[in-house]
Parts: structure tokens; sequence; C-alpha cells
């Protein structure tokens, strides 16, 4: 097999919360955003990653491109740890991975051009701000479908598509490897979230990138994603083949969010009983015991409150944590 | 953001081209608080910058033969008990509170925004200079600056170091609070995970962007400077008399407010116009960048 194009191993993110500065170093507890996660993309593939809201999707993508320290575990890109490379060595790195966030307001800086805005990475990275630097901005408008006139804009002229366009632009002008595409379509309208999706898959085939793909649709993952993850309070409990996921989930937790998915017509609903979950996400500053999605598992068992499953594989490249799986296997 | 309804052209690009800074200032232009504010304000400003060639006599001369003349009659304001010169004083007053209002202002420009974007940025140092600032504003702000021009000693320039100490805080727990927002903002990251500098995220993307709320805390901390620089006078402690300033006008004014009631009233005046004038400005800047605000306040 082929070295991924980046990987991560017992990867974890705790944010200390509560405790009151210099005097009142009270009680902080944390919060496991990501907890002992192992993930590995291979080179022009799209891993989509789904997972309910305060899951931990963003955090363990800002986490691959460095825009957070992880707590624990290592991450390697091209074959290289780059866990403990600080600012200025991270640098290199920075032009290989970026991101394409979801809030197409927040995500441009209202007083900046567009010209400023996407040529900025550029500049970063020592490109002196002339015809030469321009004339690439202008060939990057071109890719994500702007008009040239839009270079002295400023981003509040533009719609949400557009400005999600402007964000590509920006991500994608130093050439990178790997983006982050952090509910990139999440925020639009599904008209215009369609063309997005289909610029992001264009731009894919032209430039050889390769996707981390999250979003909580489970319909825009399927369209887009090779590969699918899905993650549960800091955890990924499913990995597999596309393909094979959809038709073939094996986590209670995946069946449940897929069998939730509406159908586009009554004939196609899928027989027999639905997976049905209750109850909301619990907290990651408290999370459950053992298996963490015991708490709303249809098939709890005793063993599910003790121990934490671990990812085994149950088929070539499909991977489940889950107690029931690993009865099963033995 | 521009208006919801303006034309657009066939690629959907808004037609009407305007540059925000732009916008802005016509807005602020149609806006008669401020309009009203920024006469009143030219007004005192113009007549602080002129004070030479508008008053012939020194603030300063005494004339005991001509003391206590009231307004008209060869003295526009009047005369004090010394037979100074009321309009001198005042014009030159005048110009002494524009200084140390324009200079307590542009003390805090630089330091409050140096501390509070460094708080805000570095939060490692925030605690730390958080505390310091706490401390500060524990003190109410007119003891504080006493506390300090008596250590220090009265004269002009301890009245503007005073000032900038008693305000800086302020402006800096404004400006922390700005930047700590900002600093999550996804543009911010998207800079981070470009590889920028804290000095080109500091400069290009976050301080540009928490302007707003800073400005309309300066101008209204103009007045208060102006205010607090009367008030440190009349207490005495202030710049030292004969110097002409409002508050030391006043001062001497009061133990003749029967006798001769324009000493103390004309400069009062003076000083009520110009804080006036300034809240007013404060008050447009704050309705057009800062809209916000004005729900809270």
């Amino acid at each position: 097999m082929t070295e991924p194009l980046i990987s991560a191993e017992h990867l974890a993110k705790h944010f200390d919360v509560g405790g009151g500065g210099i005097f009142l170093r009270g009680k902080t507890s944390k919060l496991r955003a990501v907890d002992d996660v192992a993930l590995s993309i291979m080179a022009g593939e799209t891993l989509g990653l789904v997972g309910e809201s305060g899951c931990g999707k963003s955090t363990l993508g800002r986490l691959l491109i460095r825009l957070l320290d992880p707590s624990a575990g290592s991450i390697r890109f091209q074959g290289q740890e780059i866990t403990g490379l600080g600012r200025a060595a991270m640098r290199e790195f920075r032009r290989s991975m970026q991101i394409i966030f979801q809030d197409p307001y927040g995500a441009l800086n209202p007083r900046m051009t567009v010209e400023d805005i996407i040529a900025e990475p550029l500049v970063i990275h020592g490109a002196k701000s002339g015809t030469e630097t321009r004339q690439q901005v202008i060939e990057m408008l071109e890719k994500v479908g702007l008009p040239r006139r839009a270079l002295d804009r400023y981003p509040h002229e533009f719609s949400g598509g557009q400005r999600q366009r402007i964000g590509i632009a920006r991500a994608l002008i130093l050439k990178p490897r790997f983006v982050v595409c952090d509910e990139a379509v999440s925020a639009l309208d599904v008209s215009v979230q369609a063309q997005i999706v289909n610029l992001l898959q264009d731009l894919q085939r032209d430039m050889g990138l390769t996707y981390l793909f999250i979003a909580h649709d489970l319909s825009v993952v399927r369209h887009i994603s090779d590969r699918v993850a899905v993650m549960y309070l800091g955890k990924i409990v499913e990995v597999a083949e596309k393909r094979t996921i959809y038709a073939n989930p094996q986590h209670p937790y995946t069946r449940a969010l897929i069998a939730a998915v509406p159908a586009p017509h009554p004939s196609q609903r899928s027989r027999g009983k639905r997976e049905h979950i209750a109850g909301d996400i619990p907290s990651a500053l408290n999370p459950p015991s053992g298996c963490r999605f015991h708490t709303r598992c249809p098939h709890v068992m005793p063993i599910c409150r003790e121990a934490a499953p671990s990812l085994i594989e149950t088929q070539p490249g499909h991977q489940v944590a889950c107690h029931l799986m690993t009865e099963a296997k033995a | 953001m521009s208006d919801a309804a303006a034309a657009i052209d066939a690629e959907g690009i808004a037609l009407k081209r305007e540059h925000p800074a732009r916008a802005t200032i016509k807005r602020l232009l149609r806006h008669r608080l401020f309009m009203t504010g920024l006469v009143l304000f030219l007004i005192i400003a113009g007549i602080a910058i002129l004070a030479p060639w508008i008053t012939d006599t020194d603030p300063n001369r005494l004339s005991m033969r001509n003391k206590f003349k009231p307004p008209g009659e060869g003295w526009i304001f009047g005369t004090d008990s010394f037979g100074r010169s009321l309009w001198s004083r005042v014009v030159w007053g005048a110009q002494l509170s524009m200084l140390i209002g324009a200079s307590v202002v542009a003390l805090n420009a630089v330091f409050g925004i140096l501390i509070g974007a460094a708080a805000g940025y570095f939060r490692r140092i925030d605690n730390l200079l958080m505390r310091i600032n706490d401390a500060l504003m524990a003190f109410p702000a007119i003891l504080l600056a006493i506390a300090v021009t008596s250590v220090l000693g009265p004269s002009t320039f301890n009245v503007i170091l005073a000032l900038g100490i008693v305000y800086i805080p302020r402006t800096a727990r404004i400006v922390r609070s700005s930047v700590i927002v900002l600093r999550e903002m996804e543009f911010v990251q998207a800079a981070v995970a470009a590889g920028a500098g804290h000095w080109r995220i500091l400069t290009r993307h976050i301080l540009p962007n928490a302007m707003a709320p800073v400005i309309v805390q300066l101008s209204f901390l103009f007045a208060f400077a102006v205010l607090s620089e009367a008030t440190l006078s009349f207490l005495g402690v202030g710049a030292v008399p004969p110097t002409p300033t409002w508050g030391n006008i006043m001062a001497e004014g009061r133990d003749f407010m029967r006798e001769a009631p324009w000493i103390i009233t004309i400069p009062g005046i003076a000083l009520m116009i110009t804080v006036m004038g300034l809240n007013f400005l404060g008050d447009g800047l704050r309705d057009v960048l800062d809209p916000r605000l004005r729900i809270q306040q």
C-alpha cells in the first residue's frame, strides 16, 4: 500500500474549561474535543467526515493542518512528522495544506479587496505584489468562476456563493496538496451548494487535490467522498469506502445517521426496522464511560459501559469501533 | 453591509461601487448630531489655534485699574479680580484644553491599543496586563488623577500624564475585547493557515477591524480629558496659576460669584460647549461606526 498523504495517530485535543487565571486557579475540567483518533488520507482522495454538531469534526480538521496544537498524538504529512514543528518550521508546510471555511461572511476580511485577500498567501510566501502576482490572482479567479472585475471589490459586494468562491481561491492560490473543507457548503442555499461542490470536484481533478470534507449533510458527503469517516463525541466510530458505508453501515450510530436521511420517494424508503436513537449527544466535558455511544445505543451490552471498543477492521478497508463487531468476529 | 436591494449585474456583483470608508463618511455627514458636534468642536478648536491672533492682551497682564470690568465696553468678556482680560484668558484656556485633550487622546491611542492588542492577542500575558488594568480601574478616575499629580507635582505635562494613566486602562480594555472576538474569526484563521506572522495578523487583519469602537471611545475620551483637566485645575492640582486654564479661571472666579458672575460663568459655558460638542461627535460616531453599542447603553 502506498504511503498516505496525511495521517494521524492517537491524536487528541483537550480544551481546559473553567478556572480563573492567576489567583483563582480553581478546578478546571477538560473538554475532550478529539480523543485518541487515528486517521489517514491518501493522496488524491476525498475523505468525508460526518457527525453531529459538537462531535469534534472541525477540531480534528484544524488539528490536521495545525491551526490548533494537539494535546497528544502525532500527525505526519508526506511521511514527515509535523506535530512538534514551530511557527517558522511550519511555514513551508502551510503552502501544502489549506482550509476552506463554512461561514462565507466571517471568512473574508471586510477591509481588504478581493485581490488583497487572494494574493495574501502569495505575499506571505515571498511574492512581490506586482503584475505577476496580479496575473496569478486573475487566473485563480477564473478557475473559481469569478470575473476579473472582482479584483478591486470588497467582500460585502458579493453573494454568499461568490464569497465562498473567493475563499476557495485564497485556499488554492498556493497550489496546496491537502485542503480541509470545513463545512464548506453547509451555509449555502441548496442550489448554490451544488455549484460549489461541483467546483470543488473540478478543482480537485485539475489540481490533484486531496480533501478532508467535513459536513453534517450525508447526501453531500455521499456525492463528493471516496471514503467516509463517522465521528461521535471526539472519536471515529466507523471508516469505510463510501459505497460500503452507505450500503452496509455496521456501527449502530452510522446506521441511525443513514436511516435519518430522508428518502426522495416513499418507495425508496428502506424497509424493515429503522434504527432509531433517542436523546442528545452527551457532553464532551463528561463523556460516558466505555463506549461513548452506549447511552443512546439500541444494542447496548454490559461490556459497552466498561470498555471502550477500539477500531477494528471487519472487512478490508472497513473499520468499526463497536463491541457488537468484536463479539461477532470472536 | 451594503443595502440588500442594491442593483446587481449579470454576474451578481453589486453595480454600485463604493469604498467602505467613503460610505461611512457619507453617513456621518448626514448625521445631524454628529455634524452639530463637529461644528461646535471645530469652533472651539479654531479659537484655540487662532489664540495669538484673536487676542490683543497677554492673558496674564495685570491691570488693577481695570479689575471687575463687566463684559462689553472695551473688554469683550470683562476682566477678573486682577484686571486681566477674560477674553484673552478664556481663549488661551481653550488652547490649553485642546492641547491636553489631544495629548491624552494620543497617549491613549498609542498605549491603549498597544496594551489592549497585546493582552487580547497574546493570551499568555493577558492575565498579568488585565490585573494591572483592573487595579488602576478600581480607583475613581479623578481621585487617581489627583493622586498622580500630587506625586508628580502640578504642571501641564503632569496633568497630561496623569489623565493618560487614568484612561489608558479603559481604552486598553475596549481594544482587548475587540481583539479577542476578532482573533477567532475565520479570516484570521485563514491568515494563520496561510502562514502569516503575528505582526501581519495584528496590523492587517485584527486592528483595522477593531478600530470602530476605539475611535468612538477616543472621541468621548477627549471630552473626559477636557473636563478632568478643568476639574484638576479647579481643585488646584492641575496647571499652576496663573496659567490660564478654564479650571483655574473658574476657581479664581468662585470667590466673586456675586460681584462678578461672568468670571466663573464664561469659562463654564466654554467648557460646556466643548464637552457637549465632543459628546455629540462621539454619539454620531458611535451610531455610524458601531451601532451595536447604542443598544447596550
